[in-house]
């Protein structure tokens, strides 16, 4: 137990570390910027304008508004001081939106799409990986140029052709957004059922996209564990054939767990391409409106947003990575 | 070395993926010696032309006519106008009519063309159809109008000096113009874009495009990789450290963020192919970083290494001349899978509005983002988005099978 205590302290030591620099990350990047972004965003706004005054008075509003004419370090405290109570300023392409607001409208869809497609395609492209490992011959000749297939498309790739074919041809499921456009967001069945209807599409090309990943990943693992000495030792003593592979596959497994961890981030960020494929009211179509409407701190609180849940989710499969091997609890009482 | 080549063009695996790579680089070297367009000129008045062969009408009516007497050109021309789908929307509305079902038969050409020409209003109203479903019976009883005829088309001409029309000529239904001989016709393999551009064209050139920014993001991110991952691993001690703490931080801050905060500081005017090349090489140096650092230190202490030290050759002799040697393969093979992902993430990044600047050069993503933005996906125009995905998927497949292949050859355990 001290041993896993100690696990976890490093864990979330290094946790905070890492949110303080994409904290400060997020500050600076744009900042550092050659060039007044003040400016520029005063000449997008002003276009057409005539009077000198006037667009003077705009820049300085504007100059007010984030705090640019001010030190960087008092910037910076201002902006840490707006985050901690969740004051991400307003929003430009929707004012006067705050973009909290628009987020919080937003995150709820991402999270809910991505999080169990992750997971469920992890959890079947292992299974898939370790069958292919195991079974060998057929199995493996059908899943592997399958699997290699389906990881070489991009995620936007996959949504696209599942779009097309059950969406534009089979005309299954709808085509765009997170629920029916003459709907209102309410607690009724036929709202329910709109949004399970439209999260179809969405969830599975990024669960087929993740299968083929991680089955690649799970049985090359695999296959180097079964040729392991442990395995041919404990074929020698007698042990069962099914004893073994059981062994085999939790320790194939444990690499992927971290790599799971280590690559949450790649596939957040495939994933939220494919939700602007299909027009999904989440994170990923906020950051493309926001770009469109040059919306600068909207996309700046949506990158903050996403880089805390990728750090969090991280932090959260570490975790548990130290609850299931006991090796790592093992290394820390050494 | 030569034995290593050997062994590496034996892996079917390898030779397929590098013959598939091979090829896309020779067409999109090639191409443009064949086909000299300006990829970004805009040539169609309009969005997704259909693809297909285009035959100027002005010029067709100049070219010499022949006389093909053909017994399928009617049932064509009216099967061009009159599909199935038309024939159960006239059927529709003449049930809605009021004429019994049972005396319509939509097989029959002649009879429904009559039924439909007797029978026809277009001020008539039928509780329950929409004005669009209304206007559209309009717009099909024009394109049915003398569908039946077997008179030929009379082509007018304005006398200069009078203003009147006079007839000029007369088109047969029998006559028909050699393609070849028609002074103008464009082969628009895949058709044209939301612009109006050639999509083939413009697909070769983005690829072209799309492999240099993978190329270019794939050098830098080797060679930043490789020198942290040589210096961590080699060094050791203090320099080890920072360098692992920010590999360490830089693997679990999702780079696709930071590659959207620079883009987007960087802002539309600044953005060009070489840029985001450039930005998306500095933020994917980790993988390279952690994997070669991991080869330096189990290769640190070995014999050949410390025999070199002792000999008093310099870090960098040792390095070039007894480490790097061996972990070549592993360089080769990651920066293979860097400029898969360069190529990608580009995609990605041009998706969300990010890409370069569309006046520029086309890229794969940009085409993408377009195609995209003007819902081809949605409409079915399938050419506008579905060969650049095929290319994407292509690049990046005929990669990762070079990369696999490279791997079975160096890691024998691997092997099947």
């Amino acid at each position: 137990m001290k041993g896993y205590l100690k696990y976890f302290g490093k864990k979330l030591a290094w946790f905070l570390v890492t949110f303080v620099c994409a904290f400060l990350l997020n500050f600076i990047l744009p900042r550092l910027m050659p060039g007044d972004p003040v400016a520029v965003i005063t000449q997008r706004v002003v276009q057409g304008m005539e009077s000198q005054s006037g667009i003077q008075r705009v820049y300085e509003q504007y100059a007010e508004l984030f705090g640019t004419n001010k030190p960087l370090h008092e910037q910076f405290f201002l902006y840490l001081k707006n985050i901690s109570q969740g004051n991400f300023g307003l929003s430009f392409s929707q004012y006067p939106r705050p973009v909290a607001d628009i987020i919080q409208s937003s995150i709820w869809w991402t999270l809910c799409l991505q999080l169990p497609a992750i997971l469920v395609g992890w959890v079947l492209g292992n299974i898939l990986g370790a069958l292919a490992a195991y079974l060998k011959k057929g199995f493996d000749k059908v899943i592997m140029p399958i699997s290699i297939f389906m990881s070489n498309l991009p995620a936007f790739g996959m949504a696209i052709i599942l779009l097309v074919i059950f969406g534009v041809s089979l005309k299954w499921f709808p085509t765009s957004g997170g629920y029916g456009f003459d709907m209102l967001p309410n607690f009724s069945w036929g709202f329910i059922w709109s949004v399970i209807v439209h999260y179809q599409l969405p969830f599975w090309s990024i669960v087929l996209i993740i299968i083929g990943g991680q089955a690649i990943g799970m049985r090359s693992m695999a296959i180097y564990e079964l040729n392991a000495d442990y395995v041919k030792y404990s074929r020698f003593l007698g042990i069962k054939d099914k004893k073994t592979v059981g062994y085999v596959f939790r320790n194939a497994m444990l690499p992927q767990v971290t790599g799971l961890a280590l690559s949450i981030g790649t596939m957040v960020g495939g994933a939220l391409v494919s939700e602007v494929v299909f027009s999904y009211p989440g994170l990923g179509s906020t950051i493309l409106g926001g770009v469109m409407g040059q919306d600068y701190p909207l996309i700046s609180a949506t990158t903050l947003i996403i880089t805390m849940m990728v750090l969090s989710t991280t932090f959260l499969i570490e975790i548990l990575y130290g609850i299931i091997d006991p090796r790592i609890r093992a290394a820390q009482i050494e | 070395m030569k034995h290593t080549f050997k062994e590496i063009f034996h892996s079917p695996k390898f030779v397929v993926g590098f013959s598939l790579f091979m090829l896309i680089i020779l067409i999109v070297i090639f191409y443009p010696l064949i086909v000299t367009d300006d990829p970004l000129e805009i040539i169609a008045l309009g969005t997704f032309f259909e693809p297909g062969i285009y035959v100027n009408m002005y010029d067709s009516f100049d070219a010499e006519m022949y006389t093909l007497n053909l017994n399928d050109a009617t049932a064509n021309r009216i099967a061009n106008k009159l599909g199935d789908q038309e024939r159960l929307d006239v059927k529709d509305w003449l049930v809605a009519y009021g004429i019994p079902e049972e005396e319509i038969d939509i097989e029959n050409t002649e009879k429904l063309m009559g039924l439909w020409i007797n029978n026809y209003d277009s001020t008539l109203r039928f509780p329950g159809m929409t004005s669009a479903k209304r206007r559209y019976y309009v717009r099909l009883d024009a394109s049915l109008e003398g569908l039946l005829e077997t008179e030929g088309v009379t082509i007018a001409a304005v006398d200069t000096e009078t203003g009147e029309l006079q007839a000029v000529d007369t088109i047969e239904q029998s006559y028909f113009v050699n393609v070849g001989q028609v002074a103008n016709v464009r082969l628009l393999l895949l058709g044209t874009d939301n612009f109006g551009r050639d999509t083939l064209t413009e697909l070769v050139s983005a690829t072209g495009t799309s492999l240099k920014i993978g190329f270019i993001a794939g050098t830098i991110a080797t060679l930043i990789g490789l020198t942290l991952g040589l210096l961590a691993g080699y060094i050791g001690g203090i320099v080890d450290n920072i360098i692992m703490f920010f590999t360490n931080l830089f693997t679990v801050i999702p780079s696709f963020v930071l590659l959207i905060l620079i883009s987007y500081s960087i802002g539309q005017e600044q953005r060009g192919a070489t840029t985001i090349a450039a930005v998306i090489g500095l933020t994917s140096w980790v993988w390279t970083t952690r994997a070669v650092r991991a080869q330096v230190i189990s290769l640190r202490h070995r014999d050949h290494v410390n025999l070199s030290k002792l000999s008093g050759h310099s870090v960098v002799h040792i390095i070039i001349f007894d480490i790097l040697p061996y972990i070549a393969s592993y360089v080769v093979m990651a920066f293979i899978l860097q400029i898969s992902s360069g190529i990608l993430a580009e995609a990605g990044l041009s998706i969300l509005g990010l890409g370069p600047k569309t006046t520029e050069v086309p890229t794969l993503g940009l085409m993408m983002n377009w195609a995209m933005i003007y819902s081809a996906h949605i409409l079915g125009k399938w050419w506008a988005y579905f060969p650049v995905v095929v290319t994407i998927a292509l690049v990046s497949f005929s990669l990762n099978l070079m990369n696999t292949g490279l791997d079975q050859v160096f890691n024998p355990a691997l092997r099947e």
